[in-house]
């Protein structure tokens, strides 16, 4: 089609758009198809976490159909660039102008706080599939949760490390609001244990060297170090902690489950064997459920699926589910469903408390290892699991 | 801390390689690259699928990706920069800014967005120690690189003829070319080691850096900085620039932590500030 | 001023045809296509913002690759005056206005000499200090999670109190309005003869300069009055979506900002509109069909446009010539 062609076709389509007029705010059931809106960050920074929930996404539908309660279900994927604002405006246009039934996505927190508002007005229940900051769920009452919550993680490996020998930790994240969030329930939690933080260290969240803040661990030898890093910098810093000897002078590495990714885990080499982790989701988690998932995942793909997916996964399991209990109706009766829904997902049991509407779930401590089974890939291997963790995070 | 000291060296170096095309080039062209970064993330792409797929060693990947990223320079020039030159500097702006946009989403598409890894050789890995610091080698190995090229280009410049050729194209286009110099053909040399160059440091950074689509866009504050700061007449402003970007950044973060970020930029905003040429402009230059 | 003189003002300044009918586009596209109020909402801001690095750029020439700052300070200061002092918007802006008057005062002496890459750089730098000033300041800020509770109040206009809506036609007739104000704001400014003796610095400084022009003090009021219409247009962002990030300080807005003037075309006023509207539906366009790789047309688009040459693209008519 060319310039003018495409055009026209616009013009069209804002035509017959502006034609339409601002629809009433609750959701009636109609015999139409039920419309799923997806707003998730396929490019910028985030890709990857829309990439691979939209493949978690689309896997759930190869292999559930696409019909719900007799109607078809069209999924919308939007891409929000991960840019708050955009997010908010997609949210609207598909809340007003497409009239979907739920929303989900939401790659990071501030596009799920920017969207709060408007699902609480139009009374849409929204299914966040990847932010963890605790407090998304309680920015409105339409909110639930598949993802995960940082504090959920993180409080279980400072409570493995009080329990394994580690006195003296040092905490190292990276500068913005979930790495914060890291840092201050690794110090609670470490120290409820008995344990020291010795420092607190932040890098800078843009191209970071992590010379200086390496040479600091170096200077107060602590028994280890807890990392938080956004998932993609993992690599290159195992690589710079190995570099600079820090695994031999007998400084433990131990982190929360970003930086060893199952999307990244492959091609990280030898630097990451041996990292102790926490996080709600591995691919070698050694279920009939997972290994069917991740089978079917990777013949799709050509990645392996990681927390991102599964959080995507579970939504679609989340909503379908809802959607049969309330035979396709929107609103309120339709975020009831969701409530209180409890299944074996490929991670483990997980169950989508009532109250705080967030998820309750098995957290594993894993090692990262070769494992000659699957490929002789490096995996993170559980070898620990504290059951169904709430939400630490939650304000009292 | 002079362990930190060599670290801040090392990164400071890495930038420099990876800057000092785009000094050239805006020196000589009047040109604002921001597309320079593209050229850089080609040749570290070039070494992670050489090294990961093919299985190329790494040192022989090095050559490649210099000789990688500059064919795609003799490739663009000719065919679309040339044009560009006598464009006022927003038009090259928004020019290089659609090239990187293209450039990133191409490898998405055709690699894919995940941080991409390599595995250096063994004898690269780990460090040493001499007397209070420790050397990592990879960074040494960077160091030496860095300095035998900033040598090898410094003598170029000022102990060849193509090098006086160039600094008279530099210093005055218009009298250098009624003098009967080849500016088009200067200008294609320029660009095509320059981007060469920066796909070496590419390749080099890509065990230091990271490397994701992203590249072009993180890193190339870092570059204009440093052209910026360094002057773009001559080799050695940018070379000091980089240094001196290298360690404080480095030494920033260690000792002011709470800092960070801010030193960077707030060092460049100032040496701006007080000398708008940049810290090692030449004196006489036509700017 | 001489009569000839002011006469040549005055036929500058009369009202053109097509200004007349793109002004009068803005209301009727409010009126004629209600359910797109949110994208042209979007629109209008971005068009308001691209005005505004307009009066920097394309009147008095100076590059700036950070103008985000003002921006997301106008953002976080009327947000943050919605959440901690009051939820009337009109304060709220005038609180943006004068804080990023502030800022623009303070920075612009920072921009008066070197080069266009200096000022690139200097500018960016600003940006970029900003930028890691809100992240550490999050227990203000909110940092990396964003702003929240910002519930905005009813605008108040002489024919009643406007709630925003959930459709966002209220949002937009207010951004509307704004942007309609400072058009006719900035129109009044650039054909005046301050506005011309910025062009004549823009276009040769030394000479300006020598036959008596006040080329600093000049800067300093242009970077002052751009500064505080970025900050309008920011602030009409965080008003009416009700929330601020640190993503209004982001390099990609000063990125796209500056994009959208230039396709638009800079020293004429309406560039940042028509930019803003090219680029955003481009943008949507592109984005529906393939959400993932829409850049790489974005790109390619651009570097066509630069090599065909920017003002044809607003004369239809030159595309049939060589």
């Amino acid at each position: 089609m060319n310039l003018c062609e495409r055009l026209s076709r616009a013009a069209l389509h804002l035509a017959l758009a502006g034609a339409a007029l601002a629809a009433p705010l609750a959701q009636a059931a109609d015999a139409g198809p039920i419309k799923i809106g997806l707003i998730l960050p396929m490019t910028g920074q985030q890709a990857s976490t829309g990439r691979q929930i939209d493949a978690a996404v689309k896997l759930w539908m190869a292999q559930n159909g696409n019909k719900v309660a007799g109607r078809p279900v069209e999924v919308i994927l939007k891409d929000d660039a991960a840019v708050p604002d955009t997010t908010r405006r997609l949210a609207q246009e598909l809340i007003v102008n497409d009239k979907v039934a739920v929303l989900a996505g939401f790659g990071i927190t501030p596009t799920a706080l920017a969207t709060a508002p408007l699902g609480t007005q139009s009374k849409t229940p929204m299914v966040v599939m990847a932010a963890a900051t605790s407090s998304i769920t309680q920015a409105s009452p339409f909110f639930i949760r598949t993802s995960f919550t940082l504090p959920q993680v993180t409080v279980a490996i400072a409570d493995w490390a009080a329990k394994n020998g580690i006195k003296k930790a040092i905490s190292l994240v990276a500068d913005y609001g979930p790495g914060f969030d890291a840092e201050k329930f690794f110090d609670s939690q470490f120290r409820l244990n008995g344990g020291q933080v010795l420092d607190k260290l932040r890098t800078p969240l843009r191209s970071p060297d992590f010379a200086p803040v390496l040479q600091k661990v170096a200077d107060a030898k602590p028994d280890a170090l807890f990392v938080f890093l956004p998932s993609g910098q993992g690599a290159t810093f195992m690589k710079q902690f190995a570099e600079r000897g820090l695994d031999k002078s007998g400084v433990r590495l131990i982190a929360t489950g970003d930086v060893t990714d199952d999307d990244q885990l492959a091609d990280m080499g030898e630097v990451a064997t041996g990292v102790v982790n926490s996080h709600h989701y591995s691919a070698a988690h050694p279920s009939e459920t997972n290994k069917k998932f991740v089978k079917a995942f990777e013949a799709a793909n050509k990645f392996r699926p990681n927390f991102m997916a599964i959080g995507g996964y579970d939504g679609m399991r989340v909503i379908y589910k809802a959607l049969e209990a309330t035979k396709g109706e929107g609103g309120e009766k339709l975020l009831e469903a969701m409530k209180g829904q409890i299944f074996e997902s490929p991670r483990g049991p997980v169950l989508i408390d009532a109250q705080t509407r967030d998820i309750v779930q098995d957290v594993y401590i894993r090692k990262v290892e070769r494992v000659p089974a699957m490929g002789n890939q490096l995996y993170n291997v559980e070898f620990d699991v504290i059951k169904q963790v709430k939400d630490p995070g939650k304000a009292k | 801390m002079l362990t930190l000291l060599f670290d801040g060296v090392a990164y400071g170096m890495l930038l420099f390689l990876l800057a000092v095309g785009l000094a050239v080039t805006l020196g000589l062209m009047n040109f604002i690259n921001l597309a320079h970064g593209a050229f850089a993330m080609a040749g570290g792409y070039i070494t992670v699928l050489l090294m990961n797929r093919a299985g190329v060693p790494f040192l022989a990947c090095l050559p490649l990706a210099f000789i990688g990223a500059g064919l795609l320079g003799a490739v663009l020039e000719p065919t679309l920069y040339r044009r560009m030159y006598a464009r006022p500097h927003l038009d090259q702006v928004l020019f290089s800014i659609g090239l990187v946009f293209m450039a990133v989403t191409a490898v998405d598409y055709f690699v894919g967005s995940m941080q991409q890894n390599i595995q250096v050789p063994a004898w690269l890995q780990g460090r040493f120690d001499i007397a209070w610091i420790g050397i990592g080698r990879y960074r040494l190995f960077i160091i030496v690189v860095c300095a035998v090229l900033a040598l090898a280009l410094q003598w170029v410049l000022v102990g060849t003829r193509f090098g006086s050729r160039l600094r008279a194209a530099v210093d005055d286009r218009r009298v250098a070319s009624g003098l009967g110099l080849d500016v088009n053909r200067i200008f294609l040399a320029t660009f095509v080691v320059g981007s060469g160059l920066a796909g070496l440091g590419g390749a080099l950074g890509a065990e230091v850096l990271g490397l994701d689509p992203s590249f072009p866009l993180k890193f190339m504050i870092y570059f204009l900085i440093v052209c910026a700061v360094g002057g773009t007449t001559t080799i050695t402003g940018p070379l000091l620039a980089a240094l001196l970007l290298g360690i404080a950044d480095v030494m920033g973060k260690y000792y002011v932590p709470k800092l960070g970020a801010f030193i960077v930029y707030t060092l460049m905003v100032l040496i701006l500030l007080v000398r708008p040429q940049g810290l090692f402009a030449r004196a006489g230059a036509a700017r | 001023m001489s009569a000839r003189a002011a006469a040549a003002l005055a036929q500058d300044a009369r009202w053109r045809g097509w200004e007349l009918a793109t002004l009068a586009a803005l209301p009727a596209a409010w009126l004629l296509l209600p359910g797109q109020a949110l994208i042209l909402n979007e629109i209008a801001i971005l068009a308001l913002f691209a005005l505004s690095l307009d009066l920097i750029l394309g009147y008095a020439g100076v590059v700036s690759l950070g103008h985000a700052a003002f921006f997301g300070l106008g953002a976080y200061t009327a947000a943050l005056c919605a959440k901690l002092l009051t939820p009337d918007p009109w304060l709220g802006m005038a609180a943006a206005v004068g804080a990023t008057a502030l800022l623009g005062f303070l920075t612009s002496f920072l921009i008066l000499r070197g080069s266009d890459l200096t000022r690139l750089m200097v500018t960016l730098g600003i940006a970029l200090i900003l930028y890691e000033l809100a992240n550490k300041l999050d227990w203000l800020t909110g940092g990396a999670d964003g702003l929240q509770g910002v519930v905005m109040g009813p605008v108040r206009t002489p024919f009643g109190a406007f709630e925003f809506d959930i459709g966002g036609r209220v949002a937009c007739a207010y951004t509307m309005a704004l942007l309609v104000a400072c058009l006719l704001l900035v129109r009044r400014i650039v054909h005046s003869p301050f506005g011309f003796s910025l062009q004549a610095l823009r276009d040769n400084p030394l000479r300006a300069a020598s036959i008596g022009l006040s080329v600093h003090a000049r800067l300093v009021v242009a970077y002052t009055i751009g500064g505080a219409i970025g900050g309008v247009a920011g602030a009409l962002l965080a008003q009416t979506n009700g929330f601020a990030s640190l993503d209004v300080l982001d390099f990609h807005r000063s990125a796209e900002v500056l994009l959208v003037l230039v396709i638009g075309g800079t020293g004429y006023l309406y560039g940042g509109l028509f930019g803003a509207v090219a680029f955003k539906l481009l943008h949507d366009l592109l984005s529906a069909w393939t959400p993932q790789y829409w850049n790489f047309w974005i790109g390619v688009f651009l570097v066509v446009l630069v090599i065909v040459g920017r003002e044809r693209l607003l004369r239809p008519w030159s595309w049939g010539r060589r």
